[in-house]
């Protein structure tokens, strides 16, 4: 990270504070360091290090007491012999078009043999908070290629929309799927995955599907594994997304930030905060974590008069399935909607397992529909999300009654139930749908039921389908 | 924007006469322990660092002054100078409000820049009091030389701003002969207009967002709020000048509601805080408000609204101040005769931002880590809210319209729990209403209205006497019929006898035909009392003609196989105002029952 120092020339530079207090867990609490300034960033060496340089954050000052949080964690080091040099204001990376084709470690480093990233300007990971008055209101949308997703939650350009799953489920696959193949059809896409306490056999995988595009240099990948340290994770998705404004408010571009999985980021914050003694919230985690969370989900959207926009994908497991864990919930407080995973579908073979029912995009209507998707789109996607869940009622009077018993309308329904899913939901891990395909799909799907069920559908678009 | 608490400070004069500058000893995010600092005072607003970030002294602790910083502290040091003020965080309160946007100090955040927080100096939001300070208003006035005016008197107007009457009064604490008025003509903020006895009267005033304006009297609240939804106005209506919460899970329509709410309620003024809520959210609401025409003045709606946008990415003390800073632009309306609404969207984040500092500062914590003021905190700022006699003898309101995220969707939360006690009216927003497309997703169960009655005699003394009768049948069918379904489920629905049927048939036809509401239809995003009247007379007049028939020779199956749908579609097929055209649809639906006989 030799090419994360601060500008040099500052004064305090120079100084080196070495009078170590406390060391505890992710924390190093050092005396004598009046006037370093709260959130400032430091380099640590430990004698034990061979010359390596550990990288801090400060999270308090007080009197003459200064708490660095550790990035690497303190392991190894010790109370005589830790340096550590304060750079005098918070932590900034480079930014600009250097990122993109690279692949780098949870705090930027590069992990692909290359040079260390550099560009010409640099920006505060902890960026600012955009004035919501010049924001422009997303619309048009990004092309997923999943037909789950385009077709009955699109993904609005500047939207933030998590896919929640539970633990097994294939979200990392989709979640490289849509990194993989995603295009808002316009040049200069590109995408940042900020992958956070992944396996290595799943950073591989991940890795594995996102190779083309990384070639094009299409994308920039930052990767903290599992056995990476773990407070690292809490700087990822801050690079992940300083990068990603930049290419979008400055070059114009349009930019998907992947960040998976948004659980162990959000562990590695209750790790600090615990190590910190701070009041426990829900389930242990920090009070502040609506705050935390939101000071990234928030760094999507679009600007008035400018061309490009950031649109955040985070992916949350739910410990156990539970939709009201504070991760989850936070999460859904904050984000626009939510792509949610099923395990039943899961279990029936269907990739990817989206439950239409379940997901929703708020901001769908901006971004689908006449002059963004197709004229009919809108109409569609109403229509088939009703039928399902009419046809979600009759097969639970199904399992009481008997499907014999059902009415013939209650048995398109069900053909609907099932068609939706095998032959519009289920795609192949490698296979990019065009928007036209998936549309065709949704009509065949559709048109299982006879014409006088399909009440969502205005004149003008049926007889548009039958002229065609 | 460090520069800019000039602008909070209404450009006055510094401190008087004293220089008082301590030094911070602590920094822990918003958290600020300072030193040296000898003669401050709770509630005072300092300013921290070199770049005066504007902060509010919370607590005093021997020679340790706690201040709770309203911007980033990033780089903010021990030993930073700190300055005293010598008076409390306090909203400049003017004629440029209405039309606005402004963040939770009300700074204006259309002169901005487009990232906030960037150093003072070098971002372009630095300076951006300088523009506000040169602007001239029309002045207007409405007294002479020798007059002898009270607190609350109106001294002059200041047409052309914003779609309704902009007066300047007489402030609170000042009284006697004026001295002198200013010719009609243009004039910044910062001149004085008016002289009453020895205070100079200027455009704008400064009022402590903490400290309720004063009035003469609270007057008893017995007229409705017409919100223009059908579910309010009908079944859980709120007075004006009372308070009313709504408690609802992500996803379940809370801000849409609270929008169509900002839209097309009676009110006179809104104030609209987004604190803590979704930037893409608000840059839609500003959309909305600016496209959209006011119904009752022919402007654009919002040049009477003022919004306080905070979002959840700004900076978080700043998020509990937005709340005080609303209701006190609301009051400063109030004061001149008009009714007016806070919509606080959400009031949960602003108990967290409590719970933060509370955190960090080691106050002890009770409920699930909220600090024990969090309840008379709630019922405080609900009290807000009211009907008063004004200091210039006029009748005009409050009323506060407050948010709240039930972490998980649980109700029994702290922030839900004590907000349920402290307001008159509760509009539960259901998750399986939501799950099942119901919108508004307001739950019948769960929610109440405590001036059910007195409004009852309100409409009954202005030419409606069947609204209680009317408000009372709803709730009755909407209950039994939640009774009967979950009976039906477990016997089925067909072994219930005929007249049960019927009340499950009402239900649904209040449910789809009554209750929902679709915001995005021209003609169904809001309804006046008079058409919600006519589509509830419709329905229950079938509902007693089904009821007519069960009993004769008709069986309830054949009823339930009538094509309702004339009734359903009544309210999405006639205008906002359309009530005969209701009517007729409702006589209509008889013919067809009247048929099976």
């Amino acid at each position: 990270m030799t090419d994360l120092t601060l500008r040099t020339g500052a004064p305090r530079l120079a100084v080196e504070h070495s009078a170590v207090e406390e060391l505890r867990g992710p924390l190093l609490v050092l005396r004598g360091t009046t006037g370093v300034g709260w959130d400032e960033y430091a380099q640590i060496r430990g004698d034990g290090d061979g010359g390596a340089v550990r990288h801090g954050l400060v999270l308090e000052v007080d009197r003459d007491l200064a708490v660095v949080q550790v990035l690497e964690g303190t392991e190894g080091l010790t109370r005589g012999t830790t340096h550590a040099r304060f750079s005098g204001t918070p932590l900034h990376v480079p930014v600009g078009t250097g990122w993109l084709g690279r692949v780098c470690n949870g705090r930027g480093e590069p992990v692909d043999g290359g040079p260390p990233v550099s560009g010409r300007h640099r920006a505060p990971v902890a960026g600012h908070p955009l004035n919501p008055v010049r924001r422009e209101p997303p619309s048009q949308p990004v092309i997923t290629g999943i037909s789950a997703i385009d077709a009955l939650t699109t993904l609005v350009r500047g939207q933030k929309l998590p896919i929640f799953s539970v633990a097994g489920l294939p979200h990392l696959e989709l979640a490289a799927q849509v990194a993989a193949q995603a295009t808002t059809g316009a040049e200069g896409f590109c995408v940042v995955f900020g992958a956070m306490g992944l396996s290595h056999a799943d950073a591989d995988a991940v890795r594995a599907t996102l190779d083309d595009r990384l070639a094009a240099g299409e994308l920039l990948l930052l990767v903290n594994t599992a056995d990476d340290p773990v407070v690292e994770r809490t700087l990822t998705p801050r690079i992940a997304l300083t990068v990603a404004e930049h290419l979008a408010f400055e070059c114009g571009r349009h930019v998907l930030v992947v960040l998976a999985d948004m659980t162990s980021y959000a562990e590695a914050l209750r790790e600090v905060s615990t190590a910190r003694g701070e009041m426990p919230g829900r389930r242990a985690y920090p009070g502040y974590l609506y705050s935390d969370l939101a000071s990234l989900y928030e760094r999507c959207g679009r600007i008035r008069g400018r061309d490009g926009s950031v649109t955040i994908l985070p992916v949350v497991t739910m410990p156990a399935g539970d939709i009201t864990h504070p991760v989850p919930d936070l999460t859904g407080y904050i984000t626009e909607g939510q792509v949610v995973l099923s395990p039943e579908m899961h279990a029936r073979g269907i990739y990817p397992p989206v439950d239409p029912l379940q997901s929703l995009s708020r901001l769908m209507r901006h971004g689908a529909g006449p002059g963004r998707t197709r004229e009919d789109h809108l109409e569609l996607a109403a229509q088939l999300l009703a039928a399902l869940a009419r046809a979600r009622q009759a097969r639970e009077l199904a399992e009481i009654v008997g499907a014999s018993a059902l009415s013939g309308t209650d048995q398109y329904y069900l053909e609907l139930a099932t068609e939706l899913e095998r032959r519009l939901v289920d795609q192949h891990p490698g296979e990019r749908r065009s928007l036209e395909d998936t549309l065709e799909r949704c009509w065949q799907v559709a048109e299982i039921l006879p014409r006088r069920e399909l009440t969502m559908l205005s004149a003008r678009v049926l007889a548009a389908r039958d002229g065609g | 924007m460090g520069r800019e608490l000039s602008v909070v400070d209404g450009g006055r004069a510094g401190p008087d006469g004293r220089s008082p500058a301590g030094s911070v000893l602590r920094v822990s995010g918003p958290l600020v322990e300072v030193g040296d600092l000898p003669d401050v005072a709770i509630a005072e607003l300092v300013a921290l660092g070199p770049n005066g970030l504007p902060g509010e002294v919370v607590a005093i602790r021997g020679a340790t002054v706690s201040v709770q910083a309203y911007e980033y502290t990033g780089g903010l040091a021990v030993g930073s100078p700190v300055q005293a003020l010598g008076r409390p965080l306090s909203a400049r309160l003017g004629p440029d409000l209405l039309g606005g946007v402004f963040d939770g100090l009300l700074r204006p955040l259309a002169t901005a820049g487009t990232w906030l927080g960037v150093t003072a100096g070098t971002g372009p939001g630095s300076g951006a009091g300088a523009g506000a300070k040169d602007r001239t208003w029309q002045w207007r006035p409405r007294v002479v030389p020798g007059q002898v005016v009270t607190a609350g008197t109106v001294l002059g107007t200041v047409p052309d701003v914003g779609a309704v009457e902009h007066r300047v009064l007489a402030p609170p604490g000042t009284g006697g002969e004026v001295s002198w008025v200013a010719d009609a003509g243009r004039y910044t903020e910062a001149q004085p207009v008016v002289c009453v006895g020895r205070t100079s009267v200027r455009l704008t005033e400064l009022w402590p967002v903490r400290r309720p304006r004063p009035v003469t009297a609270r007057r008893l609240a017995d007229q409705p709020l017409v919100t223009g939804q059908r579910v309010l106005d009908a079944v859980f209506p709120v007075a004006l000048g009372t308070s009313v919460a709504v408690p609802g899970g992500f996803g379940t329509g809370k801000t849409m509601l609270l929008q169509q709410i900002a839209k097309w309620c009676s009110a006179d003024v809104i104030v609209y805080v987004g604190c803590g809520e979704r930037g893409n959210e608000m840059a839609d609401v500003l959309d909305e408000l600016a496209a959209l025409a006011d119904p009752r003045t022919g402007r654009r709606l919002s040049e009477r609204i003022v919004v306080i946008a905070n979002t959840s990415n700004m900076p978080m003390m700043a998020r509990e101040a937005s709340i005080y800073t609303g209701v006190t632009v609301a009051e400063f309306y109030r004061d001149m005769g008009h009714d007016a609404v806070l919509i606080a969207d959400s009031t949960s984040r602003w108990a967290e931002a409590l719970r933060e500092f509370g955190s960090r500062s080691g106050a002890m914590p009770t409920e699930e880590g909220y600090p024990a003021a969090l309840a008379s905190a709630l019922a405080a700022f609900y009290e807000r809210a009211g009907r008063v006699q004004t200091l210039g003898g006029v009748d005009a309101s409050v009323t506060i319209v407050g948010a709240v995220s039930p972490p998980g969707g649980d109700t029994t939360e702290p922030v839900t729990a004590h907000t349920q006690r402290s307001v008159r009216s509760l509009w539960n927003l259901d998750r399986a209403l939501a799950y099942a497309r119901h919108y508004p997703a307001v739950g019948w169960s769960g929610s109440f209205a405590r001036d059910v009655d007195r409004l009852g005699a309100w409409y009954a003394a202005h030419g409606d006497p069947d609204w209680a009768r009317r408000r009372a049948r709803v709730a009755g069918l909407l209950a039994e019929a939640d009774r009967l379904t979950d009976l039906a489920e477990l016997v089925g629905a067909g072994s219930l006898p005929g007249h049960e049927r019927v009340v499950l048939l009402a239900g649904r036809l209040l449910r789809e035909g009554v209750l929902q509401q679709n915001a995005l239809s021209a003609n169904d995003a809001h309804c006046t009392a008079a058409k919600t009247a006519a589509l509830v007379d419709a329905v229950l007049a079938a509902v007693d003609e089904c009821d007519l028939l069960v009993e004769g020779d008709v069986t309830a199956t054949e009823i339930e196989e009538v094509d309702f749908s004339p009734l359903l579609r009544a309210a999405q097929d006639t205008g906002p105002d359309d009530a005969a055209g209701v009517r007729e649809r409702g006589t209509r639906m008889l013919a067809v029952l009247g048929g099976l006989r």
